[in-house]
């Protein structure tokens, strides 16, 4: 019997950078083999160790259950430490993960629309400009709209 | 910068189509030239896969942000990977020429 497929973990902030390398390791070989941070272990990290939330309100931000994501996340830490520790490099790829991003509304005109561009941000409105915007949240959630 | 809205005819007198991939017609407004462009939408009385063929259409346009009423499931990530911004106006009576006008305050 075949185990059942992993769920897809939700990851709504990308990394801005693929990978980190160590400099200066004397003792080390540069070409040591490289440690293959997963997408949705980086994840993780930044829900749990950037953004502070606990594991309950980090799994459901990645549509996992919360004991999944601790699994992911003691996975993350692990590689991590090991990276450091053995002066390789980190490499961020690879995982069962799907991309989405941050959606928001305008009270003024009353459009939703997402944020493609994490690194770019301005506060208006893309339809009226207006500047009364608020996040909406899991827009999946809300009456009509598929997505 | 381009935006695609999805329109129920080929005038800026239609409505904005409250579906993506099977809108009647494309309308891509380019913000610089003031420029308006309506193409007819080839999949839509497509079986399956109208929405990642309008997704591949709007793209070789160029488009930033696409304006329509609704996206369907497996249009998110594609525009995702793209950079493409959806914005949804859920108001069926909303006009082409309106739209085109909140853009350009």
């Amino acid at each position: 019997m075949s185990p059942r497929p992993h769920r897809l973990r939700k990851i709504s902030n990308p990394p801005v950078i693929s990978g980190f390398k160590p400099y200066r390791n004397k003792t080390i070989d540069e070409n040591a083999e490289a440690i293959f941070l997963q997408y949705e272990e980086y994840e993780t990290l930044r829900l749990c160790d950037h953004e502070m939330l606990n594991h309950k309100q980090a799994s459901e931000r990645m549509a996992v259950s919360r004991p999944t994501l601790t699994r992911i996340y003691s996975s993350a830490r692990q590689k991590i430490a090991e990276a450091f520790v053995m002066g390789k490099q980190i490499i961020i790829e690879g995982g069962k993960i799907y991309f989405d991003s941050e959606w928001y509304t305008c009270r003024r005109c009353g459009c939703y629309f997402n944020n493609p561009e994490k690194d770019s941000w301005t506060n208006n409105c893309p339809m009226c400009r207006g500047n009364d915007i608020s996040s909406a949240g899991d827009i999946s959630n809300l009456d009509g709209i598929t997505i | 910068m381009k935006v695609a809205i999805t329109s129920t005819g080929n005038t800026t007198d239609s409505k904005l189509d409250q579906r993506f991939g099977r809108c009647s017609y494309f309308v891509i407004y380019d913000q610089e030239t003031g420029g308006i462009e309506f193409i007819p939408n080839p999949g839509k009385e497509a079986s399956d896969g109208a929405g990642p063929a309008a997704v591949q259409l709007v793209a070789s346009r160029n488009v930033q942000k696409i304006v329509s009423g609704e996206f369907g499931i497996k249009i998110k990530s594609l525009l995702d990977s793209l950079k493409i911004q959806m914005i949804i106006i859920r108001d069926p009576d909303r006009k082409i020429e309106e739209i085109i006008n909140m853009l350009n305050q």
